[in-house]
């Protein structure tokens, strides 16, 4: 098939070596699970277990709440000890409230309905059952998937098209599930075409990953799923860039892939959706890249939602070296983190231990405009024009550069001679940019109200002069009749 | 530092010290030919050029308190100095070196606000200040390869004792001069110009700006070690080229042709490693070529109808004051959107 050309990209070095021939190991049972209520994009769930509550492995212990969430299964079976916070798998460590589950060891399913024959669902109820299974994007952006396959199925498909990019460096958690789950994963994607009714399967793999491309193309044999391999480039994984390098197509800006008739989900969600239909199991587990430099034995390990990184780390054989930088997710788009005592999430697909050498962390010196960022930049934009604007706090000046178009990947300040943070800087500008939007909407929503309640003081003010004016007309027309009806009388007398 | 550090968490082997050595590593070649070519005088020349830059940053960041050591250490400086001196004429007194160095990183570069703030190119701010100020002394070209001895060298620079017999002319002087006195272009450059001797660098010129073979090859490493993009230099290469094709088609005995303009001045030099300064060029490939060809043609209209013989350095100051405007318009498409910036139509393919 013909690839399509994508901008700029970057060929960091991609240290998948370290856990890519590592066969997938489940973690040992941990004691504790930390289960955050927020592991997805949209509202948090709400629980529905109290503490003390004991709970079998695949219950549901939180609801989805409102239009854009996602439900929460307990991991394993166990009591419920905790509904508080804990600290938060971020940046900031902050407390996120948290169901901490203490597990009884006995690991005992809930029971589940296992379906022979899932493609005679109809398409509704395979996304209901997505939706009731609690499945998120497993890519990395946690959209809930059930929404997803909704939207898509009212807007028409023409072509779905699953992400095994995988471009992020270290990681090796989607190479290792399509190598070992090929079976399941084709039976997935089946799963998620028939949901949407899509006319045309196309999955994207980076060429990098030789012995995931033949064994998806083994499973795929006989169906309608299209195997193909994408040159190696960062971020080929990315869903904008997957879409531009497969059919050609772009996303119109500030829309959806829906918009021009594409669906694009990830491999392990295909998994995840698989085990959720045939087996009738929620998403309560799923596989993490344990590695870096400082990680003694870089691992590929099945974890249960909730458990501390600190466990996947021991699993790992514990550190070479004290670790520069924890990440969560790859080096490119991971976020650092502090607590090793920090839950698996949802979107947790990698945990790594960086040593100073590969971070490359330097201090930052004037930028030289060698418009590297520019040339690298996939989307097209001017980074260094964008930060100059940013530092003189012209946000809209920002704008005009494509500050809303950036997807955040970090292809620009990987590059970056003068070690400028320049995603660092883009993501400050459009955080305040969000907080100026919600500032003049808050205005706008108060000036509405000012003015609605100016208007209804005036119309009472109105119809209560109105309501006196009729009073008096009707009294004076009463009066006017009472004569007339005393003349009428002295007349008839 | 923030003890929490935003994505990513790599970084390509990069830095701006790196991206400098690499282009004084590109320079060398027609650096040391350049000595061997003039000898000692224009070893004395590039060493006190380089002193004076050093000297003369370390002591006005000083001045702004602000350290000293990663300015220096940033290679910069040093750059300018070098490319300045590569265009100064081999046997300059000492203080045009000195002079030259001081304008060129203290007004061209730190008045600017320093590395990466400067409009105009540095080096050829400092050459066009020298040319206009002290006209005798920059255009005093000498006949390569006299070789004279280390002592005679220091009287060259140091007390400005020309020495007989080595005066020469560069080529575009001659060629304006011969103009002004009615003869046209067959006679003046009967033994002047050798395509071979020219390709090679062995003519009267400044330092560095003969070697024009050594210079591409110094041009096609910084484009192989992607420090540089080929489209500034082809541009500015065709911008000088096209018409001096095109007018010497017209009219032979008036007009040079291509082989001429490209061989002479500091045209290579220019080409490689002035324009393609990223501080004081446009940012996006079309940005590039069009400031490109906009500095080839502007000096060849120089080299042609100009008052000075060489026009390169005028040519690049004219396109630096343009470089904003150039990168206003020269945007690249964005993603999902057209060219004007307006989103793309949202319909099922």
């Amino acid at each position: 098939m013909k690839l399509f050309d994508l901008r700029g990209g970057v060929h960091p070095e991609g240290k998948k070596d370290l856990s890519a021939q590592r066969r997938i190991r489940a973690l040992p049972l941990p004691q504790f699970l930390y289960v955050p209520l927020q592991q997805h994009i949209g509202a948090p769930a709400t629980p529905v277990v109290h503490v003390g509550d004991q709970v079998l492995k695949g219950q549901l212990i939180a609801t989805a709440q409102g239009a854009v969430s996602s439900a929460i299964h307990a991991p394993t079976s166990g009591t419920v000890i905790a509904l508080g916070d804990f600290v938060a798998p971020h940046p900031s460590g902050l407390p996120v409230p948290t169901i901490t589950l203490q597990s009884d060891g006995a690991d005992k399913w809930i029971d589940t309905e296992t379906i022979d024959d899932p493609f005679a669902l109809p398409p509704e109820d395979i996304a209901a059952r997505v939706g009731a299974a609690g499945i998120v994007g497993l890519g990395g952006a946690t959209f809930p998937s059930a929404l997803k396959l909704n939207l898509s199925r009212n807007s028409g498909v023409q072509t779905l098209i699953m992400n095994g990019g995988e471009c992020e460096p270290y990681l090796t958690c989607d190479d290792r599930i399509m190598r070992e789950r090929a079976v399941e994963i084709v039976e997935g994607i089946l799963l998620i075409a028939r949901a949407v009714a899509a006319k045309e399967i196309l999955v994207g793999i980076e060429d990098n990953k030789p012995e995931a491309i033949a064994a998806m193309q083994e499973a795929a044999q006989g169906t309608a799923v299209k195997v193909i391999a994408m040159p190696s480039m960062y971020p080929m994984g990315s869903e904008k860039q997957i879409i531009q390098v497969l059919t050609g197509f772009e996303v119109p800006a500030g829309g959806r892939p829906a918009d021009i008739g594409l669906l694009v989900h990830n491999v392990a969600t295909a998994y995840a959706v698989q085990q959720a239909i045939r087996f009738g199991r929620p998403l309560i587990s799923r596989l993490v890249t344990v590695s870096g430099g400082a990680i003694k034995t870089p691992s590929n390990v099945e974890a249960l939602i909730g458990t501390p990184v600190q466990e996947l780390i021991d699993f790992a054989d514990g550190y070479t070296q004290p670790a520069a930088r924890l990440v969560l997710g790859g080096p490119m788009m991971g976020q650092q983190f502090t607590h090793t005592g920090v839950p698996v999430v949802k979107g947790t697909s990698g945990v790594l231990a960086l040593t100073q050498a590969e971070i490359g962390q330097a201090a930052p010196s004037p930028c030289i405009r060698c418009s590297t960022c520019i040339r690298v930049c996939p989307v097209g934009l001017m980074p260094v024009e964008m930060v100059s604007r940013i530092r003189a706090s012209d946000l809209a000046a920002a704008v005009t550069f494509g500050l809303k178009d950036c997807i955040a990947c970090g292809s620009c300040s990987y590059v970056c001679p003068a070690h400028i943070p320049l995603v660092h800087y883009f993501n400050y500008a459009k955080g305040d940019l969000a907080a100026q939007e919600r500032t003049k909407l808050k205005q706008e929503a108060t000036k509405k109200l000012a003015d609605a309640r100016n208007e209804r003081i005036a119309r009472i003010e109105r119809e209560r002069a109105e309501a006196a004016a009729r009073r008096k007309a009707a009294r004076e027309a009463k009066e006017r009749a009472k004569a007339e009806a005393a003349k009428v009388a002295e007349e008839v007398v | 530092m923030n003890p929490i550090a935003h994505s990513p968490h790599a970084h390509a082997p990069v830095s701006v010290a790196k991206v400098m050595g690499t282009v004084l590593l590109a320079l060398t070649p027609a650096t040391l030919f350049g000595f061997w070519l003039y000898g000692f005088p224009a070893i004395n020349l590039w060493a006190i050029s380089l002193i004076a830059a050093i000297l003369g940053e370390a002591l006005v960041v000083r001045m702004q308190a602000r350290k000293v050591r990663p300015v220096i250490m940033d290679g910069s400086g040093i750059l300018t100095a070098w490319l300045l001196a590569l265009s100064l004429p081999p046997f300059a007194p000492w203080w045009i070196a000195v002079v030259g160095s001081l304008f060129a990183v203290v007004i061209g570069k730190q008045v600017f606000g320093g590395l990466g703030q400067n409009v105009f190119n540095p080096a050829m701010a400092a050459r066009v200040m020298l040319l206009i100020s002290f006209p005798l002394e920059m255009t005093s070209w000498v006949a390569p390869q006299q070789a004279p001895g280390w002592l005679d060298s220091l009287r060259i620079t140091f007390l400005s004792q020309p020495i007989d017999g080595m005066a020469s002319a560069s080529l575009l002087g001659h060629v304006k001069t011969e103009f002004t006195r009615g003869i046209g272009l067959d006679q003046a450059m009967l033994g002047y110009f050798s395509p071979l001797d020219f390709m090679w660098g062995s003519r009267a010129g400044s330092m560095g700006e003969t070697a024009a073979l050594l210079l591409l090859v110094g041009g096609l490493f910084l484009i192989a070690q992607r420090i540089i993009t080929w489209h500034a230099p082809v541009a500015m290469l065709l911008g000088v080229a096209v018409p001096a094709l095109i007018f010497n088609a017209i009219d032979g005995n008036h007009y040079a042709g291509p082989m001429v303009h490209l061989l002479s001045g500091g045209l290579m030099l220019g080409a490689f490693f002035i324009i393609t300064d990223p501080v004081t060029s446009p940012n996006t490939v079309l940005g590039q070529i069009i400031f490109g060809l906009g500095c080839g043609l502007l000096t060849w209209i120089i080299r042609t109808w100009g008052g000075y013989p060489e026009g390169v350095a005028f040519a690049v100051l004219l396109m630096n004051a343009a470089t904003p405007i150039i990168d206003q318009y020269a945007k690249p498409r964005i993603y999902g959107r057209d060219r004007k910036g307006a989103a793309l139509a949202a319909e099922k393919k």
